[in-house]
């Protein structure tokens, strides 16, 4: 075992699959000789030079355009948006060719292609750099999409998402970055559509994605002794293993959805409907979504803070509900 | 141009004009529904400019892309079978008239987003260049979608990074029932090219052999790493935006450029040079109308897709 950040292990996936399949290359702003405006980049321009690295012009619709023009003729591109916000510029290139040229073309065509980008709040940068934007993606069909929320997963995950021949929307948290954890030397991959029980409960299970996983351990923690939570984290969306969370909710009776997108039409409102169209008659009460708030991220901390579920909101839904 | 190619490139002519027609009757004949957009008028620029490319070159097409794949070597049964919804069609039913693929083939589709398809141009042609395999993108687009900011995008970068794509803008002066001068401040797209660094040129796109020596040069640039060349060719299209809208434009247009079409200009310059005789011409319609019977054939005997397969082909 040994201790790596998040964002190394980022690093290593890309690293790995790069000397693995010399059809993987980069796409994406900054991520040459500096290494990505993160550093998830740092080292591979030095080592892979600028044919696989290849730093592009501020231009979201060019870098996702040409991402999806070279997995069409056979190249395995992973393209970085530096925020998930800026998404919004080149969504025709994601929602309508990405996502559905592959079915458009009666599946004539394969569309290997990753696209990672970070997102979430806790910076104070405001309201167009601190989105949560996974339902977007989750509610158009044809793409893939992965939230990893430990450094396990993220280097597990991306060596998934990068051998994949679907199009795949790879969302990391900024705040998870410098993340420490303890992983084996080597190379391990994490499949898709196989949440974990990250702690085993009876009282109440809380389905949790990315940075929340870990405020809802922390809550489980805090509250261990009076209250079992069961932890699971769902680590793909699509594909999303229900049946993980269906077996558990059987076991607990409740159910509680913690994510940091708004609550509002979100990807804990589907998790629930699927619950409570599949588990109605196990539940003893009615099953929550603990999401941010319906309002633009705000800059003060304080604010951006109080339109986030945090901790304490974890634990009062919790003894709410039990 | 050789007689042989001259002959091939006529042939190429009829199977877009025929092949539209044909496709006409059938959308009357409620045989194909959804959105039908033509290409009679412009055939001159489809032919030309695929005449110069390779078997694995690529093609990104548009909404009104008929004309790209035909002249790019498509079969005529499995796009009508595709227009007619049916399973056998290039695209299983799933795609329709805008959508036809075909990665054998280098057609990488058109699309239905006017301008989606520059930006994809660039990964075709980036494709070519890192495996080194000398294949050249083309990538055509109309005046529409020179107003969109994947141009820009696109032609900026692909003049960056010396891609291997030919830019081949369809300039017919109406997109849908804009004229240019509500959509363009300039008179010519092809003028923008200096601005990118590239070989800008504007010809016209309803003399063949025109397009065929201008698109060939920048073919052969591109294969030769010297990058994109942005060509504008000026046409019109004969009928409506498509089968669903009415016509918008001055009449006294319409008549102006009918006298330009692409075809008997063609044809009239064959006969003048004695490239090909009236009986051979004949022959070649009679053919080409014989190959339109057995495409409308094809379709009319294949299935529709059965419902059951309704999800097959989302996921590899
Ligand atoms: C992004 C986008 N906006 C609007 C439309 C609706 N639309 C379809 S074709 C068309 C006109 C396109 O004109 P042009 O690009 O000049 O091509 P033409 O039809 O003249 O060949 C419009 C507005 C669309 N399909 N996509």
């Amino acid at each position: 075992m040994r201790e790596l950040t998040y964002l190394d292990a980022l690093n290593e996936a890309l690293r790995e699959e790069m000397e693995r399949d010399e059809n993987v290359f980069l796409i994406g702003e900054d991520i040459g000789s500096f290494g990505g405006v993160f550093g998830v980049e740092k080292g591979l321009w030095e080592k892979f030079g600028e044919k696989r690295v290849r730093q592009t012009p501020i231009s979201e619709d060019a870098i996702v355009g040409t991402a999806v023009g070279a997995a069409m003729t056979g190249l395995r591109p992973v393209a970085e948006i530096m925020y998930i916000d800026f998404i919004t510029c080149c969504m025709d290139q994601v929602v309508n060719q990405a996502a559905k040229l592959r079915y458009m073309s009666g599946g004539n065509l394969k569309m290997p292609l990753v696209i990672r980008a970070q997102g979430g709040s806790g910076t104070a940068e405001a309201a167009q750099h601190s989105q949560s934007l996974e339902a977007w993606f989750v509610h158009t069909p044809g793409l893939k999409v992965v939230m990893p929320a430990t450094v396990y997963d993220a280097k597990g995950l991306l060596k998934t998402a990068i051998r994949d021949d679907n199009p795949v929307i790879f969302l990391e948290h900024r705040l998870l970055y410098n993340m420490k954890d303890n992983v084996p030397e080597g190379e391990w991959t994490v499949p898709f559509g196989k949440a974990e029980v990250k702690q085993e409960g009876k009282d109440i299970t809380i389905v949790a994605t990315s940075l929340m996983i870990h405020k809802a351990l922390e809550a489980a923690k805090e509250l261990a002794g009076n209250i079992s939570i069961e932890v699971i984290d769902p680590k793909t969306l699509v594909p999303l293993d229900i049946d993980t969370i269906l077996e558990s909710v059987k076991k607990t009776s409740r159910l509680l959805v913690v994510h940091e997108a708004p609550t509002i039409a979100g990807v804990g409102a589907e998790i629930v409907r699927q619950v409570v169209e599949k588990a109605f008659d196990y539940l003893d009460g009615a099953p929550r979504v603990l999401g941010g708030k319906s309002i633009p991220m705000p800059f003060a901390p304080t604010l951006e803070k109080a339109c986030t579920p945090q901790k304490e909101d974890i634990i009062k839904f919790v003894k709410e509900m039990v | 141009m050789n007689r042989k190619k001259s002959i091939e490139l006529l042939d190429l002519m009829y199977r877009i004009r025929f092949f539209e027609e044909r496709t006409m009757k059938l959308f009357r004949e409620g045989l194909i529904v959804g959105a039908l957009h033509h290409y009679i008028g412009e055939e001159a620029i489809a032919v030309g400019a695929c005449a110069t490319a390779e078997e694995d070159d690529y093609v990104v097409s548009t909404h009104r892309g008929h004309g790209h794949c035909i002249a790019k070597g498509a079969d005529l049964k499995r796009m009508m079978a595709e227009l007619m919804g049916r399973e056998t069609g290039y695209s299983k039913a799933r795609g329709g008239s805008m959508h036809i693929f075909s990665i054998e083939e280098g057609l990488l589709g058109g699309n239905g987003i006017v301008g989606g398809g520059l930006p994809i141009a660039l990964g075709s042609a980036l494709s070519g260049q890192y495996r080194d395999s000398g294949q050249v993108t083309l990538c055509f687009f109309a005046e529409g979608a020179a107003a969109r900011g994947t141009f820009h995008e696109s032609l900026n970068l692909a003049s960056l990074w010396k891609l291997p794509v030919v830019y081949i803008c369809e300039n017919n002066l109406w997109a849908a029932t804009t004229y240019i001068n509500y959509s363009l401040p300039i008179e010519n797209i092809g003028d923008r090219a200096s601005a990118y660094g590239i070989p800008g040129k504007v010809i016209d796109g309803n003399d063949v052999e025109k397009v065929y020596d201008t698109v060939d040069e920048a073919v052969k640039r591109a294969r030769a790493g010297k990058g994109p060349t942005l060509i504008e060719c000026k046409s019109f299209r004969h009928h409506p935006h498509c089968m669903v809208i009415p016509d918008t434009r001055p009449q006294d247009e319409v008549m102006e450029w009918k006298k330009k079409d692409p075809i008997p200009r063609f044809e009239k310059r064959l006969l003048g040079k004695k490239v090909i005789t009236k009986t051979e011409m004949e022959k070649i319609r009679g053919k080409v109308n014989n190959m339109l019977d057995e495409a409308e054939e094809f379709g009319r005997k294949s299935s529709v897709p059965g419902v059951e397969t309704v999800a097959e082909g989302l996921w590899a």
